[in-house]
Formats: C-alpha cells, sequence, structure tokens
C-alpha cells in the first residue's frame, strides 16, 4: 500500500482523513496488543509471585491446596501442535501442489472449494465429529495398529481410548489444512512461469521443477503459510477441549489424555472464583500469549536470514 | 497470471501473520474478559458475565418493566438447577406475571454476583458455611435436589446390576483398581461376569458442583482421597480423563469401553446410561431413584444444621442414595429492596408447593415437606425488614 501524493495534491480532506483514519487504527491494534499483555502480565501478579519460575517447570495442578504449575499445559499444547503440523504440512503441500500443477482446472476448482468449505466447518463441529466419530474410529482401528506395528516406542503405548493428545493433533491438522494449502497454492501460482518454462526448457520433470524451481522460489511464503496454520493450532480451544481427554498430568504417550492451555482456560475459568487459581489460570493466558508472540517474532526473524541467504531482500 | 505479482506472497504472509496474532490475542482476552465482567458486574448492572450462559425469561415479553402487574426477578448461579428453575419461571410467570430471569452462570459466579448485589438470588450446588455466611452477610436454603449417579460401560453388564462399596469406588478413582475384574469388584459381585479390561476413570474436567458433591462423598468415605485429594469443585484427579460438562463425562463413558463416571442423575435417566448400585452409610446397596435422593434428603439432619449447612452426602437410613447433593439459593440478609426479596420467596414457596411434577418430569428431587416447614420458618426471622408473613 504505497501512498502516492495524488494528482489533485495531497491535501485534499478526504486524503487527510483517511490518512487520520488508517494511522488511528494502526495505532488501536498496537495499543490493543499492548494492552493485552498489561492487563494479563497484572492479573497474573499474584500466581507469578506465588510460584515464580517453577510455575513453568511443575506440573502440579492442584486446585484442592492451590498449587499451580504449567508444565502439562503447555506440554500438551506444544505437542499437539507440533503432531498437527508434521501431518498438516506434508498434505497441505502435495494438495496445494496438485491444485496448482498437476489438476485439470474443472478439477482443480472443485477440490479447491471443498477444501476452503473445511476451512469454513466452526470449531466446535469438529470437536463434537472429533469426540462421537473420529475418537471411537481411532480406538478401535488407528490406535490398535500403531500399538501393533510402533508398540515398542513409548509413544504409543497405554489403553487406546481414541481421546488424547494424539486425536487432538489429528484434529487440529484438518483444521489446519485449508489455511495452509490456500497460503501454498497462492504461493505456488505467484512462480514467475519464465523460471519454470526455463527449466522444462532444459528437460526437467514435473517433479524436478517443484523440487528444484517453485518450492525453492516460494519457500518463504510456504513458510508464511505454515506459521499460519501454526499460530491457528496453538490456540485452538473448542475442538481441543473435546477430544484431549483434559487431564494434568504428564505421559510420554501420545495416547494418554493431557490437556492445553487452551482447553485448561476453557474448562475451568467459569468456577475458578478462588483468587489464586483464577490469577493462575491468567498466567497461563498470559504465556499462550508470549508462545504466540515469540513464534511470530522468531519466524519474523528466521524468515528474513532466509531471506537474505537467497539473496533476496526481506 | 501472477508474473507482476512475485512480492504479493510475501504481504500475504506478514498480513496473514499479523492478523493470526491479533486473533489469538483475543481469544486470550475473551477468556479473562469474563472474570474481569464478573468481579465488576457490580458496576455494570446485571449484565451478563460470562460467555456460555443461558438466560430464562419467564413470559414472552423480556422487558421487566413493561407490564405494571410485572416484575422481573434477577438470579444467577447453578447449572445443574437451571433446566427446573426454568420451568417453574415459566409457569410462574403466566399464573402470577412475575418474571424470573435466571443466568446459569455457574456457582461460583452466582456466590460472586449475590455479594456484589447484582443479583435478587444466586443458587449454589456447594453450601456455604455459616462463617461464609456471616462474613457475606446471606442466607441460604435448599431449593431442589438431585443425585450423582456412577455409570459404567462394560460390556455384559446391565443398568443397576454392578454393585460398588465406597471403598471400591475410592480405590478406583485413586487408580488403586486399574481392572474391572479385579478379586475386590468380584468378590461383591458374585455372579456377574466381568471383563479383564483396565478401568477408564472419567471426571469432570471443568470446575463443577457435581464434582464438590463428588470429591465431598469421596472424602467422607475415604481418608486416603481426603488426604491425597480432598474436596472441591475442581481437584487434581489421580487419575484419567476429564469431559467437559455432564455431556463430556457421558460422551466419554459411552465412548470408551471399561470407562466409569460420574454424572447427573437426570443426565443419567435422559441417556439411558448403565448405573451401578452403590453400597450406603446402613451398609444397604441401594439403586440411584427419586425414592433414595428423598430418602437422603428426609434423613438428613436439617434441624441442627447452622445455617442450612448441610450436605447431603453419606447420610443415614437403609433407602438412603449416599451421592446426593442440594442446590442452595443464597439471599442477602439485609436486602436494599426488602419487597423484590418477598417477591423471590413468593415464588419459591410456589415451587416447594406447586413445582413439584415439573421437578420429577425432569428428574429431579422436591425439597420433602418437613424440609420446607423448616427452611420457610427461618425466611423472616434471618432477613431484615417485612418479607415473609
Amino acid at each position: 500500500m504505497s501512498t502516492r501524493p495524488g494528482r489533485l495534491g495531497s491535501k485534499r480532506w478526504p486524503d487527510v482523513l483517511f490518512r487520520a483514519a488508517a494511522v488511528t487504527c494502526a495505532a488501536l491494534i498496537c495499543l490493543l496488543m499492548a494492552g493485552f499483555f498489561v492487563e494479563l502480565a497484572r492479573n497474573a501478579w499474584p500466581s507469578i509471585r506465588a510460584f515464580g519460575f517453577g510455575f513453568l517447570t511443575t506440573s502440579t495442578w492442584n486446585p484442592v491446596t492451590r498449587t499451580f504449575g504449567a508444565l502439562s499445559s503447555i506440554y500438551g499444547t506444544l505437542l499437539s501442535t507440533l503432531l498437527a503440523l508434521l501431518i498438516a504440512v506434508p498434505l497441505s503441500l502435495a494438495t496445494a501442489l496438485f491444485l496448482v500443477k498437476l489438476a485439470p482446472p474443472g478439477l482443480a476448482k472443485w477440490v479447491r472449494q471443498g477444501v476452503e468449505l473445511l476451512a469454513a466447518i466452526p470449531s466446535i463441529i469438529f470437536g463434537m465429529w472429533g469426540l462421537f466419530v473420529f475418537a471411537p474410529y481411532m480406538a478401535d482401528h488407528v490406535q490398535p495398529f500403531l500399538q501393533k506395528v510402533l508398540g515398542f516406542l513409548p509413544f504409543f503405548r497405554g489403553p487406546t481410548m481414541g481421546i488424547g493428545i494424539f486425536t487432538s493433533g489429528v484434529i487440529l491438522a484438518l483444521m489446519v489444512i485449508p489455511f495452509i494449502t490456500a497460503v501454498m497454492r497462492d504461493v505456488f501460482t505467484m512462480t514467475p512461469p519464465v523460471l519454470e518454462e526455463a527449466a522444462y526448457g532444459m528437460g526437467a520433470t514435473t517433479w524436478e521443477v517443484v523440487r528444484n524451481v517453485t518450492i525453492p522460489y516460494g519457500v518463504r511464503g510456504l513458510a508464511g503459510g505454515v506459521f499460519l496454520g501454526l499460530g491457528r493450532a496453538i490456540g485452538e480451544t473448542m475442538a481441543v477441549t473435546f477430544v484431549i481427554g483434559n487431564n494434568h498430568q504428564l505421559s510420554a504417550s501420545l495416547f494418554a489424555a493431557g490437556n492445553s492451555i487452551a482447553s485448561t482456560l476453557a474448562n475451568e475459568f467459569t468456577e475458578a472464583s478462588e483468587p489464586l487459581y483464577r490469577s493462575s489460570l491468567i498466567e497461563l493466558g498470559l504465556i499462550l500469549l508470549a508462545m504466540t508472540f515469540l513464534i511470530q517474532v522468531a519466524a519474523h526473524l528466521w524468515l528474513n536470514r532466509l531471506g537474505r541467504a537467497s539473496g533476496r531482500t526481506a | 497470471m501472477g508474473r507482476h505479482a512475485f512480492h504479493r506472497a510475501d504481504s500475504t504472509r506478514s498480513r496473514w501473520a499479523g492478523l493470526t496474532l491479533v486473533v489469538m490475542g483475543a481469544l486470550v482476552a475473551a477468556s479473562c474478559g469474563g472474570d474481569a465482567g464478573s468481579a465488576r458486574a457490580g458496576e455494570s448492572g446485571s449484565t451478563s458475565a460470562k460467555g456460555t450462559e443461558a438466560t430464562t425469561t419467564g413470559g414472552a415479553a423480556a422487558n421487566p418493566t413493561a407490564s405494571p402487574a410485572g416484575q422481573a426477578l434477577t438470579g444467577a448461579g447453578s447449572t445443574f438447577i437451571y433446566p427446573v428453575l426454568a420451568q417453574w419461571a415459566s409457569q410462574y410467570s403466566k399464573l402470577k406475571g412475575v418474571q424470573v430471569n435466571y443466568q446459569s452462570i455457574g456457582s461460583g459466579g452466582g456466590i460472586a454476583q449475590i455479594k456484589a448485589r447484582t443479583v435478587d438470588f444466586g443458587a449454589s450446588d456447594a453450601p456455604l458455611t455459616k462463617s461464609e455466611l456471616d462474613q457475606a452477610g446471606l442466607m441460604q436454603f435448599p431449593a431442589i435436589v438431585g443425585g450423582v449417579v456412577l455409570a459404567v460401560h462394560v460390556s455384559g453388564i446391565q443398568p443397576g446390576q454392578l454393585k460398588l462399596t465406597p471403598g471400591l469406588l475410592a480405590d478406583i478413582y485413586l487408580g488403586k483398581i486399574t481392572r474391572w475384574n479385579d478379586p475386590a469388584i468380584e468378590k461383591i459381585n458374585p455372579g456377574v461376569t466381568l471383563p479383564g479390561k483396565d478401568i477408564t476413570v472419567v471426571h469432570r474436567s471443568d470446575g463443577s458442583g457435581t464434582t464438590w458433591i463428588f470429591t465431598n462423598y469421596l472424602s467422607k468415605v475415604s481418608p486416603e482421597w481426603k488426604q491425597k485429594v480432598g474436596n472441591d469443585k475442581a481437584v487434581q484427579w489421580p487419575t484419567g480423563v476429564g469431559g467437559k460438562g455432564n455431556e463430556g463425562v457421558s460422551g466419554y463413558v459411552q465412548r470408551i469401553e471399561g470407562a466409569i463416571g460420574y454424572v447427573e442423575y437426570a443426565y443419567a435417566i435422559q441417556n439411558h446410561m448403565t448405573y451401578t448400585q452403590l453400597q450406603n452409610k446402613a451398609g444397604k446397596f441401594v439403586s440411584p431413584a427419586i425414592s433414595s435422593f428423598m430418602a437422603a434428603a428426609g434423613n438428613a439432619d436439617w434441624q441442627n444444621a447452622p445455617g442450612f449447612y448441610m450436605v447431603v452426602t453419606d447420610q443415614p437410613g437403609d433407602d438412603t442414595w449416599p451421592i446426593t447433593g442440594a442446590t442452595f439459593v443464597l439471599l442477602q440478609r439485609h436486602p436494599a429492596k426488602p419487597d423484590e426479596i418477598k417477591e423471590v420467596l413468593k415464588f419459591f414457596d410456589w415451587s416447594y408447593r406447586n413445582g413439584r411434577e415439573a421437578a420429577r418430569k425432569l428428574d429431579y428431587v422436591p425439597i420433602p415437606d418437613n424440609v420446607v416447614t423448616l427452611i420457610e420458618s427461618k425466611w423472616q426471622p434471618e432477613i431484615s425488614g417485612n418479607v415473609w408473613p
């Protein structure tokens, strides 16, 4: 959005008004962001003072004795998000490539609309479907199979309930696929045709073009899509609350019940009338906000470095 | 297409990233907003404090000041009492033209709102102690009784077939008994074929009055539970998975083979769940039923319970269901407008006498007659102003 001086001069009042409005809105967003941090930190203060750094490294969550630690929530949040991305990124990449490079235009249109429709499904629907349809399927078919094949690993032990971190990771993957796919599809359509045509001209196959031209060219955009998915998955509340099992115990098994920061907040905020309990929940919220913030900052830094490394400006 | 637009991908990315960040922040803030709302409800009037509440309006018209005869009473709190209170409110407004608006925001929220005087009455599934009442200038009385029952999902077991003792139940929830064919379970269930399946314990993941009643019972019957876990609306569960709300727990129990969970009686009946028998204080095995909850409420010694602080769990009597609880109505002892409290009392008096059929239809247990008489005798002495004849 470049601001060019208009031919009739930039001092005309609509321009001034527009500029003022734009500046105000932009400032408001920054203010809002700062406000979230300040307000959360202020309300989380009693808990920060009571538990200090140990809040991040202990997993006791006992409302009766008022001892709180966020480790199991942080662990569950990160693990379910990681699982979601491990599943969603390859699937989205393949889908986007199919849509842009391989599918006949008629079919591509239908598939694209199907994927976009997936994005329109409210998360509560994913949660209900996850609990009543998908979790039993996981319990009866997928998890016993994984346990049979990979049961020697600690990640696939324990009873196969169909509810737990593994299932919520899969549900999250389904939820973020449309977003990652949409961004990746846009990125692929923006590869300059001249580059790809040159590669084809040198005798490269479709796979070689995709691998050596399309993906390297769009890698920053692709990473952007992944971070978009990450941002959505990490704070997803409703669907996760339905299927994660809501237990504050740490377990190495992906089949075990766990909890995420968002699900803990959704579950426990209503009845947390005791001040330290409530403050601890708010500190969880602060941690979630800080986590997303740090991930965004890290992503920006990493992308900038990537941009410099590949010789293009940020 | 897109030959001159290579940089758009980058700007799309950062725009999306920024947007995501803001949306994330808003999510977090929304969850905190609920809290701030209830804490400051005193300033903002009787606006809704929480996102997930339901509001009932007595009549068709929602405007409280519209009709001259029509007065609007406001209440907030327990979600447990909500279905029956909504039914009463609807009938009452048709008969008397008085509307009762009740927000089912949870017991904790109800206590906060009545303390802040933003509502005419609060409702809580856990009673306040006499000293808590005195400190806040409140009084309480039970409005309805309900039972918490155990639902199981074990193949081959019929409703009411499986027997449990208090000790067994505590050991299952402590994670000490982990298989259905444990000798301790088989011993008291001769003739019942129990599978060698793992037991999956299901509990509530949200803070809840039902959990308060259930853990209160376990604390009474098991010293180990009392010492290791305790009694609250949310506790640190030694084992199991957590479902949100009665529907979450029943969903998990119905899905997981080998599960056991505790739900409100009405929920278990309406969803045709496999409930269990439980041994009561008198040593008898009883099935959950309206009559056994009524026995618990009737046998409880209300007369000697200061401030009606009475937890109806583990009460004496041969027919008593041991995990019974009540929802308590909370009122200000020194109301700003005694006339409104008078109307609130009239409403509960009416519902004690005429709301029984509605309560039974919804699988709730009405307060027994002897207890109603006792409750009504306390109203005028406890509340200042001319509130009850």
